[in-house]
C-alpha cells in the first residue's frame, strides 16, 4: 500500500505537480458552484422523479409511476408536440433570416452597414417578457397595428390571439426577431473569417453571387450553422417567457410549452416528483439533440 | 517569417489599385450593384425597427389616444403620464433597484469566477481541469430551465429562499464566460508566465498582477452579456422571491400583462423604461459587443 502510494505521488514530474494547488484554487469558486446548482439538483431531481415528493414532507418511492403517467397524459403530449412544433418552426426562420441579413451586412455593396446593424441588434437587447409585450401589441386582435392595415386593406381583423395555430406563430416570429441579433454577430464573424482568394478565383471562374454563396459561403460556415442551430434548438425548447407575456400560452391552454407545463406541475399544483419526471425527459430529448447534431456535423465535415 | 509575408503583401496590394480602376471605369456598374443591396438592407432594418419605434412612440400617447381610430404613427399629443404613472405605481421603482443590484452583483462575481477558472483552463495542464472543461461543457446542454424544480428545492435548503443571494448564486457559473477567458488566455504566449516565474513570482500573483490587466477587455464583453441576461431574468427570479418589495423588473411587468384588464399605457411605460439601461450599455459600449469574437467563447 505505502509502496503504491509513493508511486501515483512520484510519478508526475515535480515541475507539474508543484502547479497542482493554483488552477485549484483559482476553478475552486466554479467547482463549489457546479456541485452546489448543478450536480446535486441533477442528482435528486432524479431521485424525485421516482417519488410522490410534493415539496413538503415525506415521500414514498412510487417506482416508475410517474413516467408512466406522463406518457398517459395527454396535457404532456399537447405540450411536447407543440414545444417540437415551435422548435420545427423557429429553429429553420431564424436561421434563414440571420443569414441572410448577414450576408447583407458583409456585403461591401450595402450602404449605412453600421447603423443598421445596430438596428438589428436591438431586439436582442430586450427581454423575452418586453418582446412579448411588444408582440403583443402589434398583434392585438381589436387593437394592433397589424390588424389595422389589415383592415385599411379591405380584409377582416385576424384572429392572432383567439386561433391557436396563428398565435403560435406570432410568438415564432416575434422569438426569430429578438434572436436575430445574436445569431447574425455569430455569421457575421464566420462570414469574414472566410479567404477572400476563394470568391476572387471563383468569380473569375465565372461563378455568380448564389453559386458562391452555397458553393463557398454555405460550407465554410458550416461549424458556425451548427453552433447557431444548437443554441437556437435549446433556446426553443426551453422558451417560456415569451409565451408567457404574448398570450399566456394560450388561446387556453393550447400554447402551453414543456417548460410551462413543468412550471406549473410543479409549482402551481406541487407535483415536484412528476414534474422532476417530466424535466428527465425534457434533458433526455435536449441530450439526443446534441447528440444527433454532433454525429451530422462530424458527417458533414468528413465527406 | 518576413519572407512568407512579403509576398503575401505583393500579392494583395496589386488588387486594391486594380479594383480602384475598374470601379472607376465601371462606376455605374458599382452603382447597379450598390442599388438592390442597399435597398434590400434598409427593407429588412425597417422591418426589425419598425416594431420598435411604435412601441416607444404608443408608450408616449395619452391613455385616451392609444386605442383610437385612425392610428398615428406619431403622437399628436405626447404625453409621459404612462412613463410616470409606471414608475410611482406599484413599487416599480423599488423593482428597478431590485434589478439593479442583482445585475451588477451577479455580473462582478460571473466576471471574476470566469476570469479565474478561464486561466486556470488555459495555462495549467491536469486532468482534474480537464474533467471540469468537459462538466462546464454539459452545463450548456442543460440549461436551468430543465432543472427547475429540484434546482428549486436545493437553494431551498440551503435557505436562500426569498433572497437575492437565491437569485444570484445560481447564476454565477456560465459556460460562455469560462470559455471566453479560456480561448483569451490561450492566445496569450506561455513565455510571460514562465518568465515571471522565474524571476520568482509566486502563481497567484502572475494571475493577478499581469493576467488580470491584460484581459480587460474580455471582461467588459462578458460584464455586458452577463448584465444582459440577468437583467432580462424571469423565470428563476419569479420562482425565487415571494416577497413583493424583492421583485425585479420583468416580474414587475408580466404582473402588468397577467391582469385581468391591461392597462396599456402603464404596460407600454413600464416596459420602455426596462429597455432604457440595456440600450445605454450597448450603445456606450458597442464595440466590445459587436467586435468581440463570441463565436470563440461557444465554438470549442
Amino acid at each position: 500500500m505505502t509502496k503504491r502510494a509513493s508511486d501515483v505521488s512520484g510519478s508526475p514530474p515535480r515541475r507539474r505537480s508543484t502547479y497542482t494547488l493554483a488552477p485549484l484554487v483559482l476553478i475552486a469558486a466554479n467547482v463549489v458552484l457546479f456541485a452546489l446548482f448543478f450536480v446535486w439538483p441533477a442528482v435528486i431531481g432524479l431521485v424525485y422523479s421516482f417519488t410522490n415528493y410534493t415539496g413538503v414532507g415525506a415521500f414514498q418511492f412510487v417506482g416508475l409511476d410517474n413516467y408512466h403517467n406522463l406518457f398517459g397524459d395527454s396535457a404532456f403530449y399537447d405540450a411536447l408536440t407543440r414545444t417540437l412544433l415551435y422548435a420545427v418552426l423557429f429553429v429553420p426562420l431564424n436561421f434563414a433570416v440571420s443569414l441572410l441579413i448577414a450576408n447583407v451586412l458583409v456585403s461591401k455593396h450595402a450602404k449605412g452597414t453600421s447603423v443598421a446593424r445596430i438596428i438589428f441588434f436591438i431586439p436582442w437587447l430586450l427581454s423575452p417578457i418586453v418582446v412579448g409585450v411588444l408582440w403583443r401589441w402589434l398583434f392585438g386582435e381589436n387593437f394592433g397595428l397589424v390588424n389595422y392595415f389589415v383592415e385599411k386593406l379591405g380584409g377582416h381583423a385576424i384572429p392572432w390571439q383567439s386561433n391557436a395555430d396563428l398565435s403560435l406563430l406570432v410568438v415564432v416570429m416575434a422569438a426569430s426577431w429578438a434572436w436575430t441579433g445574436f445569431s447574425m454577430l455569430l455569421f457575421i464573424a464566420a462570414i469574414k473569417n472566410v479567404p477572400v482568394s476563394y470568391y476572387e478565383a471563383a468569380s473569375l471562374d465565372g461563378a455568380g453571387p448564389w453559386r458562391q454563396f452555397f458553393s463557398i459561403t454555405l460550407p465554410s460556415i458550416a461549424p458556425t450553422s451548427f453552433i447557431v442551430i444548437l443554441l437556437n434548438t435549446i433556446n426553443a425548447m426551453k422558451e417560456y417567457p415569451v409565451f408567457v407575456s404574448l398570450n399566456n400560452g394560450g388561446p387556453g391552454t393550447s400554447n402551453n410549452l414543456l417548460v410551462q407545463y413543468i412550471y406549473q406541475t410543479g409549482f402551481q399544483r406541487g407535483q415536484i416528483g412528476y414534474a422532476s419526471a417530466a424535466s428527465f425527459v425534457l434533458m433526455l430529448i435536449l441530450m439526443a439533440v446534441a447528440i444527433i447534431q454532433l454525429i451530422v456535423n462530424r458527417r458533414v465535415e468528413n465527406r | 517569417m518576413t519572407t512568407t509575408d512579403t509576398p503575401r503583401r505583393i500579392d494583395a496590394d496589386p488588387g486594391r489599385p486594380v479594383s480602384k480602376k475598374r470601379s472607376r471605369g465601371a462606376s455605374s456598374g458599382g452603382l447597379r450593384r450598390a442599388v438592390p443591396a442597399t435597398t434590400l438592407l434598409w427593407i429588412l432594418a425597417c422591418l426589425y425597427g419598425l416594431p420598435v419605434l411604435w412601441f416607444i412612440l404608443s408608450s408616449f400617447k395619452p391613455a385616451g389616444d392609444l386605442f383610437s381610430y385612425p392610428l398615428t404613427m406619431v403622437p399628436h399629443h405626447p404625453t409621459l403620464s404612462g412613463y410616470l404613472t409606471a414608475w410611482r405605481s406599484a413599487n416599480f421603482s423599488q423593482y428597478f433597484i431590485n434589478t439593479t443590484l442583482v445585475c451588477v452583483i451577479t455580473t462582478i462575481l460571473t466576471v471574476g469566477a470566469s476570469c479565474c477558472t478561464g486561466y486556470a483552463l488555459a495555462k495549467y495542464d491536469n486532468k482534474w481541469l480537464k474533467a471540469f472543461f468537459i462538466c462546464i461543457l454539459a452545463t450548456t446542454m442543460l440549461p436551468g430551465e430543465v432543472m427547475l424544480a429540484p434546482e428549486f428545492l436545493v437553494v431551498r435548503n440551503l435557505g436562500l429562499y426569498n433572497s437575492f443571494a437565491g437569485v444570484i448564486l445560481p447564476a454565477v457559473l456560465t459556460a460562455t464566460g469560462c470559455f471566453m477567458f479560456r480561448q483569451f488566455f490561450l492566445t496569450v504566449p506561455d513565455e510571460l508566465v514562465e518568465a515571471a516565474r522565474i524571476d520568482g513570482a509566486r502563481e497567484l500573483s502572475i494571475f493577478l498582477r499581469i493576467m488580470v490587466p491584460l484581459s480587460r477587455p474580455i471582461m467588459l464583453t462578458l460584464a455586458i452579456l452577463s448584465f444582459q441576461w440577468r437583467w432580462n431574468d424571469y423565470i428563476w427570479p419569479l420562482l425565487m422571491l415571494n416577497d413583493p418589495d424583492k421583485f425585479t423588473v420583468q416580474i414587475g411587468i408580466q404582473s402588468i400583462v397577467g391582469a385581468q384588464n391591461i392597462n396599456w399605457s402603464v404596460l407600454l411605460g413600464a416596459s420602455v423604461i426596462s429597455m432604457i439601461p440595456l440600450i445605454v450599455i450597448f450603445l456606450v459600449f458597442q464595440r466590445y459587443v459587436m467586435g468581440a469574437d463570441i463565436n470563440a467563447g461557444l465554438k470549442d
